[in-house]
């Protein structure tokens, strides 16, 4: 049989945009930001020493930002919070506030033992209101000797360690939303949730690495080559990673030809042709995963792999922002009648165009600028004067 | 002493006669709403025949299309949009015209969902068969929709009927996305989801859904399971029915006759 195209009259109107493509996008970060963390603080990699704070602070900003946009999307969101107060829990949508804010918690909790004796060191040289709001956060305790920052030091050791399967599960969940929607058969796949967990970590571990760079080489936080040549590894593992789970999916959908093939081929070859395969694929992937290889295969000197792992990471990030809206974006461009297909083109000032979602996009960074004027990003004992400058005979201490 | 004229003490009397008549008035007022109201039940037994009105938890709906007698007259889709205000560019009922060639190709279409009939066929080919498939929101009994909303703004009533309460729907357009017939849209002017009621307010007043009343060729069946003598029943138990998409098990109870496999 051949069909002639046709959509379902109510298909010709698009759902969910670009809000709905950049959440994902803002979840992934702060959940590889984390990740990064997380290897320093729960398994002992010291390499990540000099970002791991950073990181910290990256997760956390995103973290506190990345509802906004979902707040934006919804058509009523003054009553949002009745997802929390009366929610339906056969609803996969009904746990995301519980889930949000265990992990929203669990990291505030972190960020507030890991800073607790910087802060009771700020509060002292404090005076005035600044010292009063010090103390309030410290909740009035400005105890500190070697028994308490062992104690402290624990407690970040297993909040961490119950936070890397909350940041999961927070991550993941978006890609249940869509996984478990068989009405799509774009979406309908139970690989959906790791797709979405394996993305976000490269694109949180590639943020984390050009901040880490530029930073690193302002000054502000401690350059080590081993610490960007962890980063470069955990980029290119998180990336295979993400190949090998997006072929299973492919290679699923096309071995299987069931009726869902028929119209994912056709979506994938029109639709998707060039949003799917050259940009996500081609452009941001493969280059990507190229360079990382080449780059490790043949070895490279410190300031090659610097900007190779820069460049790379950009890459990737543009790889995750393009997933993310072949995904979202593209499972709406067939209708459920599977023969018909649409158009979308964002516009820029609309409630959920352009602008908005660079701005939800950018916001997360003005955060963590707020945030790293208040907290200090260097390991405690790090200091400035410390740092060696850099060197272009430089050895593992700089790159 | 001084005396009160005349015209005071009768306009001391008035007062006092205007008082007791303001006061009873009031404390009339006051009786009459401690009376019991009746019920909107009772208040619709009142202006209803008995026979018509509907014991509201002993009836469980259904709806039964059959493709065979739908002449895409576009009445239903035109009665729909009149009776519940429907947007402009959506629908909670629309009716598709399927043609197969002699040589294997299908065509469908559905011009402003049916609303406003059928233009000539300009398939090219010879058409070896052609029908009209009313489409509508299929009440399914394993929904997806209610599955997925997240604070309950829809949900099924105890007769079948699967609703959206606008007063509590957040419009994040999630059962949009999960229903697999795509019979939900988010209202433009109210911001939340919408669909097809099988018009749950005619029906509890024992009338039939709009589409029903108007279907000229008697397409389409609405009626209560649960009822013995009913003809949906009748239908649903003696004859080939199908429903759409069962292979996602919605389990609809909006069934089919004649329905080709598209």
């Amino acid at each position: 049989m051949v069909y002639s195209e046709y959509h379902l009259p109510n298909d010709l109107h698009l759902v969910w945009s670009l809000m709905i493509v950049t959440y994902p996008f803002l979840s992934g970060i702060m959940a590889g930001a984390f990740a990064i963390s997380a290897l320093h603080i729960a398994f002992g990699v010291e390499s990540l020493r000099p970002v791991n704070r950073f990181a910290l602070l990256v997760s956390f900003a995103f973290l506190t930002c990345i509802t906004l946009p979902l707040l934006n999307h919804l058509g009523h969101p003054e009553r949002a919070l009745n997802v929390v107060i009366v929610p339906n829990h056969r609803s996969a949508i009904g746990g995301f506030g519980y889930i949000y804010m265990v992990f929203f918690a669990i990291l505030a909790l972190i960020v507030w033992f890991s800073y607790r004796e910087d802060l009771i060191a700020e509060a002292q040289r404090s005076t005035g209101v600044k010292k009063a709001l010090l103390n309030a956060v410290l909740l009035w305790n400005t105890n500190i000797d070697d028994e308490i920052r062992e104690i402290d030091r624990q407690a970040v050791f297993y909040l961490t360690a119950i936070g890397i399967p909350s940041m999961a599960v927070l991550s993941g969940y978006v890609g249940f939303l869509f996984g478990s929607l068989k009405s799509n058969p774009w979406w309908s796949t139970p690989v959906m949730p790791f797709v979405f967990f394996v993305s976000g970590l490269m694109s949180g571990i590639a943020v984390v690495t050009l901040l880490y760079l530029y930073l690193g080489a302002a000054g502000y936080l401690v350059r080590s080559y081993q610490c960007l040549r962890t980063l470069g590894a955990l980029l290119w593992f998180s990336t295979l990673g993400y190949i090998i789970l997006e072929g299973v999916e492919l290679l699923y959908f096309y071995y299987e030809s069931s009726d869902a093939w028929f119209v994912i081929s056709t979506l994938l070859l029109t639709k998707l042709k060039i949003s799917f395969f050259f940009l996500q694929l081609g452009l941001g992937l493969g280059v990507a995963f190229l360079l990382l290889s080449a780059m490790f295969a043949f070895g490279v000197d410190e300031p090659t792999f610097a900007k190779v792992t820069a460049v790379a990471s950009v890459f990737l990030l543009f790889e995750v922002w393009m997933m993310r809206w072949n995904i979202v974006v593209g499972g709406q461009l067939f209708s459920k009648s599977y023969v018909g297909f649409r158009e979308f083109h964002p516009l820029w000032f609309e409630k959920e165009g352009i602008a908005p979602a660079i701005a939800f996009t950018l916001l997360p960074f003005l955060v963590l600028w707020i945030v790293t004027r208040i907290l200090s990003v260097r390991e405690a004992g790090d200091n400035k004067a410390d740092i060696p400058a850099p060197r272009k005979d430089a050895g593992h201490e700089s790159y | 002493m001084s005396q009160e004229p005349k015209n005071m003490k009768d306009k001391k009397k008035r007062n006092r006669r205007q008082f007791i008549q303001a006061a009873a008035a009031g404390a009339g007022a006051m009786f009459i709403t401690l009376i019991p109201k009746p019920s909107l039940g009772q208040r619709i037994h009142q202006i209803e025949p008995m026979d018509r009105v509907p014991d509201w938890m002993d009836h469980y709906y259904a709806f039964v299309i059959d493709t065979t007698k739908c002449i895409g007259c576009g009445n239903c889709a035109r009665a729909c949009k009149r009776e519940n205000d429907v947007p402009e560019g959506f629908f909670r009922n629309w009716v598709e015209r399927y043609q197969v060639t002699d040589t294997g190709h299908v065509y469908i279409d559905s011009p402003n969902g049916g609303a406003d009939g059928f233009p000539q066929s300009e398939v090219p080919g010879n058409v070896a068969k052609g029908f009209f498939v009313p489409k509508l929101c299929n009440h399914c009994r394993n929904t997806p929709c209610t599955q997925v909303c997240p604070v309950n703004a829809s949900y099924e009533t105890p007769q079948g009927v699967v609703l959206v309460d606008k007063k509590t729907c957040i419009g994040c357009g999630y059962c949009v996305q999960a229903c697999p017939y795509s019979t939900r849209y988010i209202d433009p002017r109210t911001h939340t989801a919408d669909k097809c009621t099988w018009c749950f307010h005619r029906v509890t007043k024992g009338l039939m859904p709009a589409c029903v009343t108007v279907c000229p060729s008697g397409a389409r069946v609405f009626g209560d399971v649960k009822k013995k003598d009913s003809k949906v029943k009748e239908i649903i138990d003696t004859k080939q029915v199908l429903t759409l998409k069962p292979e996602l098990n919605t389990e609809p109870f909006c069934f089919y006759i004649g329905l080709d496999k598209w």
